[in-house]
């Protein structure tokens, strides 16, 4: 079958970002219509959830093709996230791993990740259509922090769900929420960590259907949310192709390298080299203590198909359906399931899946700390991991997406190495 | 093994027939202990219940309150699971002639096998599912042969922001009651009903819909029960009823049940 690609010429001043017109060849690796990508996805919601959703998925097209929105959204990631992010030729990691590395800085995003991206165009979204107020989870409290800033700036209503434990590991971030002006609710409910406060931010969707948008922080959820949210995202590979065009003449990389938690970042980084067979998709779970542990986030190793916060995907769980608990010492890393879109690009075979355990992911942070200078997430730094693992050709070119920075994990890190 | 007439009208259309209004209870299987489940189902049929939802309990409840949340999270401690549920259920119609349902959210049964878990259903006698986070759609592409091959009832949800487009879309591919929930909210969070409430009421009254309504949600004890009913068939009363297993356990059901149906 022939492909279009979805975007020709991604460059600086023309943004062909959301070219889904109708009669438009789409990609078999982007949603359809009903928000499938092959088998996953859709929208399997209660029926309290589907006006608010029916809303969003109706206009978040239209919206995000008028010209006013893109302007304004061009506009902040510019002058207020600071992009376009550098694509940095990371010389001394090329010449330990013998194969050409390049670094998209997304740690310099303002907030310190790509959560920002998403964020930024959330909230012009809930502007366009009349809301008030926002709702967000947050596991680590990156995209909580990412969702109070844009708040704060928009001066918007912010409430940001926490479960209880993460609240107690990761003070920092609920005190830059707070300093930001936003509310931090509690999850009380059922494990008391990242899954249970998406609940309990649906949970408030339910109660509050018209005045509030919800601002899910990865591309999980039911339809449309996975599709949006990769669209926004999708700014980091727009840029990474005439990024790359300048330095190697060459639009495609052989690799794209990004960790995945829900899958946002690396969602954004593959965009628009989905249909690009030639270049290599490449994903990175999180071990956790090891895949056989019992202690692991690597869903494409352990998850099967279900259905969790409204996306049919693959998630972890036990025989009788319910899902478990996930572990990785990256907060950002700790979901039980994995946005449909990669789901798909497991199952079908065009990514290339890799678990990176906890203390793999830890050496590779202090790694790259100390070749290049940049101190990683940890989340990021599971993607670096694989260097070790994955041996690549000398003259392929090997994006890593360096998806965040460290200073959150400070802590972690100098725990972990007795600093 | 009861006979099972199928193609005749099944319990929960029979039910609906029936003079006067209904009193349904949900509760959560395997709370407050894995075993209760059959004696609490005997109960409710001994002092005059209507129709049971039998709460299948799930780890991640999106529709659900703090309440019946925490009482699946309990269920499943206990150790409950699909498999338990029907084990417990394997003689029930020997004793218990009420409508029974099962309320569960869609990843479980979607793990045991659909199609397997109306079969095991249909030959313990259950009547019909509600499964919230099953969409019409979804049911209606992919689900809607196995539900009638084993002769189960899907019973879909509304709400005062459903429009009168989607309800009239799902009267027409309903076929038992419509379970018409009362607020804009998750299970147990609103203490009685306003105005809003009324006006909703009425709303959907004068839809003149092909299938009666029952109202859940919201309904906690005799007044919120005659507000619910005054123009809906009947009433689905779960977190309350959560709350007063919670306190006085599984023995003194009865009283709760009479002080709404007097
Ligand atoms: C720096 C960083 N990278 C990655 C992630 C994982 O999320 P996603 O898979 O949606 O990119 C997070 C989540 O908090 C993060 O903070």
């Amino acid at each position: 079958m022939e492909k279009e690609p979805i975007t020709s010429s991604a460059h600086p001043k023309g943004r062909p970002l959301f070219k889904t017109k109708k009669g438009q060849t789409r990609s078999q690796y982007q949603a359809d219509e009903r928000g499938y990508y092959g088998e996953f996805g859709g929208a399997f919601i209660p029926e309290m959830l589907y006006p608010n959703t029916e809303e969003l998925r109706q206009n978040y097209i239209t919206i995000m093709e008028e010209p006013s929105f893109k302007k304004e959204f061009d506009q902040l990631l510019r002058d207020y996230v600071g992009r376009p992010t550098p694509l940095y030729y990371a010389n001394r990691l090329s010449q330990k791993y013998k194969v050409k590395i390049y670094l998209k800085r997304e740690d310099l995003c303002h907030t310190g990740a790509h959560k920002v991206n998403n964020t930024i165009g959330q909230i012009l979204m809930a502007k366009k259509l009349g809301k008030t107020r926002i709702i967000a989870e947050t596991g680590a409290g990156q995209h909580g922090v990412a969702t109070a800033t844009v708040c704060a700036l928009m001066g918007m209503e912010c409430v940001v769900y926490m479960g209880e434990i993460d609240i107690a590991r990761q003070a920092p971030n609920v005190a830059r929420m707070k300093m930001l002006g936003a509310t931090v609710r509690p999850a009380l409910s059922g494990s008391k960590t990242l899954k249970d406060a998406t609940n309990e931010a649906i949970r408030d969707w339910i109660n509050n259907p018209v005045d509030t948008h919800y601002i899910i922080g990865s591309v999980v959820g039911p339809h449309p949310y996975p599709d949006m949210v990769a669209r926004f995202q999708s700014v980091i590979s727009e840029e990474i192709k005439w990024q790359l065009k300048e330095k190697e003449g060459r639009e495609n990389p052989d690799y794209v390298v990004a960790c995945v938690g829900g899958g946002s970042n690396a969602a954004g980084a593959y965009y628009h080299f989905l249909d690009q067979p030639e270049v290599g998709i490449i994903a990175v779970e999180a071990a956790g203590k090891g895949i056989d542990t019992g202690k692991s986030a690597a869903t494409s190793a352990l998850g099967k198909v279900g259905i969790i916060h409204g996306s049919k995907t693959l998630l972890m769980q036990t025989t009788d359906g319910q899902i478990t608990e996930p572990y990785s010492i990256s907060a950002g890393l700790d979901y039980p399931g994995v946005g449909p879109m990669h789901a798909h690009l497991f199952t079908s075979g065009r990514g290339e899946f890799i678990s990176i355990t906890d203390d793999d992911a830890m050496t590779a942070g202090l790694m790259v700390s100390q070749l290049e200078g940049i101190i990683p997430a940890i989340e990021s730094s599971h993607a670096f991991a694989i260097l070790e693992y994955r041996k690549f050709k000398k003259d392929d070119i090997v994006v890593i997406n360096l998806s965040g920075r460290g200073d959150k994990d400070l802590q972690t890190y100098i725990n972990y190495f007795k600093l | 093994m009861p006979i099972v007439y199928r193609n005749k009208m099944n319990r929960i259309q029979k039910k609906l027939q029936e003079e006067g209004k209904i009193l349904s209870i949900y509760f959560t299987a395997g709370y407050p202990a894995l075993n209760d489940t059959v004696k609490i189902i005997e109960n409710l049929e001994k002092c005059g219940v209507g129709m049971i939802e039998i709460g299948l309990p799930f780890s991640d409840p999106l529709a659900d309150g703090p309440t019946i949340q925490a009482s699946s999270t309990q269920a499943l401690k206990n150790g409950m699971t699909s498999e338990i549920l029907f084990d417990q259920l394997k003689a029930i119609r020997k004793t218990v002639s009420l409508p029974l349902l099962i309320m569960g959210y869609f990843n479980p049964i979607y793990q045991f096998g659909v199609e397997a878990f109306c079969k095991k259903c249909q030959e313990i006698g259950i009547d019909g599912l509600i499964i919230p986070d099953l969409p019409v759609d979804v049911y209606l592409d992919t689900y809607q042969s196995i539900f009638h091959k084993y002769g189960l009832i899907n019973i879909f949800l509304i709400t005062p922001q459903t429009s009168e487009e989607r309800i009239r879309f799902i009267d027409k591919v309903s076929n038992g009651f419509i379970y018409m929930v009362s607020s804009a909210s998750v299970t147990g969070t609103k203490e009685g009903f306003g105005a809003t409430q009324e006006a909703y009421f009425e709303r959907i009254h004068a839809l003149a819909l092909k299938n009666p309504q029952i109202v859940g949600f919201g309904i906690s004890n005799a007044e919120t029960f005659q507000q619910a009913t005054k123009l809906a068939k009947g009433a689905i009363i779960g977190s309350a009823v959560i709350k007063h297993l919670t306190a006085h356990g599984i023995e003194k059901l009865d009283q709760f049940v009479q002080e709404i149906i007097g």
